[in-house]
């Protein structure tokens, strides 16, 4: 067989087993959020389907698939039918260059592992928006209109401050490669939270922004905006943005186990090699875990304030991170 | 100016207090598999008693029906066959009815019976389908279990007020 489709059925292999994994991880993700939101409010949240509820992901999916999938008259037909599609792709697409661990031989375990893989993250995640943007407009209503609106309004004024915070990191790193910034962690036995606290903390709150989750959740406001810029979906539309929004929720997760918590670092590693998918996956859950805290915990910002929080705190702040570790590294005389 | 300092100090405070509230008992009930509880008192569906020797205690008075604020409950008294009584008195309750979407669970009912024949219980998961289904007949109110119809007579021996003497007893004569 000619080697490059055999590389190309073997990525294929792979890509199809990870999105299998990754949508089993958002229906539990949905489950876990359901549950630990109902634990904080005193509740017990869902139990009645399987044992503890753990087949709930399973009874949702089925109610959603026999919904009735409506589209509004006066909505874009392609455009609104194309919009969720593209939410979920390049959600999903970001998982391509994600290390989960580390084989024995030292090797990323991804499915590719370009040198500027966090460059490629980021511009999922921009992407990833003209989903919510292009399916609040198609609808042709006002609620998905102003949810769009806002959507993009916020994902660019935080994205800024996002990719500042990140670079302190780069620097730090000296590389742009996702396996390459995890090793860089390793070798200096110390996780960049700590030398980039104040990144760290800028990456959690424009993450929670980016994916549109409380305090930030202005897009989908149910209180203002109905339901945002899904007001107008049903049906597996519908959940196909919901598949994509917790998807990110993973992704950003991930993102910030790779750059600041060390990746697969932990106890053991040196060992047993495979224990690193482990540790990656209890630091991503543990991050899950403080987004659903933040959101049983904050109310909602008022959207001016978003704005004004945005640009005249947290994009100073990344600058002044940014300069002072530009500055150490600089000083210091090496980039790694 | 905000200090963010005290901002940021906020958010930790409101983020300790959310984690308190993770690890304390829940406040649900798992209701069908887990009983309701209720207050002692709670007065929910009625029941009609008996003797412990298997007599009726209604004796088809009508006071009940005359109490009830709602007119929820329709009596027909009758004559006792002498040779095969149902209750110890003259006449016994030939027809009771309450109907369930009229009743108000006031408890008049039970105040006006001078025989402690009619008791509201704490049952109260009486939903049904149809209009009819909800009007409860003597199938539905008589207690027939006769361990139940035990304890509930020595229930309302110990409730009931000793100053007041029930109309008939099971030997038949006013006591």
């Amino acid at each position: 067989m000619n080697p490059t489709v055999a590389l190309a059925i073997v990525i294929a292999i792979k890509a199809g087993i990870l999105i299998f994994v990754v949508v089993t991880a958002f229906a539990y993700l949905m489950l876990f959020e359901r549950k630990v939101l109902a634990w904080f409010q005193l509740r017990v949240g869902p139990i009645w389907c399987g044992p503890w509820g753990l087949l709930q992901p399973a009874a949702d999916a089925v109610k959603l698939v026999l919904k009735e999938d409506l589209t509004p008259v006066t909505a874009d037909p392609f455009i609104y039918k194309i919009a969720p599609a593209l939410a979920v792709l390049t959600a999903l697409m970001a998982y391509a260059v994600i290390p989960f661990g580390t084989f024995p031989d030292g090797t990323p375990i991804s499915i590719a592992n370009p040198n500027v893989g966090i460059l490629y993250l980021l511009a999922m995640g921009a992407i990833g928006v003209y989903g919510i943007a292009l399916g609040g407009w198609a609808s042709q209503s006002k609620w998905p209109l102003l949810g769009a609106i806002r959507s993009t309004a916020q994902l660019i004024s935080y994205e800024l401050a996002m990719g500042l915070s990140i670079v302190g990191v780069l620097i730090l790193a000296g590389t742009t490669d996702l396996h390459g910034i995890v090793s860089a962690q390793s070798a200096h036995h110390v996780w960049f939270a700590i030398p980039q606290i104040i990144g760290f903390l800028i990456y959690i709150i424009t993450a929670t922004a980016e994916t549109n989750r409380a305090p930030f959740d202005l897009p989908e406001a149910e209180t203002e905006l109905v339901a945002g810029f899904h007001t107008e979906y049903s049906s597996l539309r519908f959940g196909t943005f919901f598949v994509a929004e917790y998807v990110n929720m993973i992704t950003v997760s991930a993102i910030a186990t790779l750059l600041f918590l060390g990746g697969g670092d932990g106890p053991f590693v040196s060992v047993v090699p495979y224990l690193s998918i482990l540790w990656f996956l209890v630091k991503v859950a543990a991050l899950l875990f403080g987004f659903i805290w933040l959101r049983a915990t904050l109310p909602r910002l008022r959207y001016d304030r978003l704005m004004a929080f945005g640009w005249k705190v947290l994009l100073p702040v990344a600058v002044v991170n940014l300069l002072i570790t530009a500055a150490f590294v600089a000083l210091r005389g090496q980039g790694s | 100016m905000i200090n963010p300092f005290t901002s940021a100090w906020g958010i930790v405070i409101g983020l300790a207090t959310t984690l308190k509230y993770l690890f304390r008992k829940k406040s649900t009930i798992d209701y069908p598999r887990e009983p309701y509880p209720h207050p002692e008192r709670f007065r929910g569906v009625h029941e009609l008693r008996k003797y412990d020797d298997g007599m009726e205690r209604c004796i088809g008075c009508e006071l009940c029906a005359v109490a009830c604020p709602a007119n929820a409950i329709t009596v027909i008294g009758a004559e006792n066959d002498p040779a095969k009584p149902v209750s110890p008195g003259e006449r016994y309750g030939y027809r009771y009815e309450i109907d369930m979407l009229r009743c108000i669970f006031c408890g008049w009912c039970e105040e006006a019976c001078p025989t402690d024949a009619i008791v509201l219980t704490p049952r109260f998961d009486i939903a049904d389908y149809t209009r009819q289904r909800l009007v409860f007949g003597k199938d539905k109110l008589v207690v027939r279990d006769p361990y139940t119809q035990h304890l509930a007579n020595t229930e309302s021996a110990v409730e009931t007020d000793p100053g007041v003497a029930p109309a008939t007893s099971p030997s038949g004569n006013a006591p």
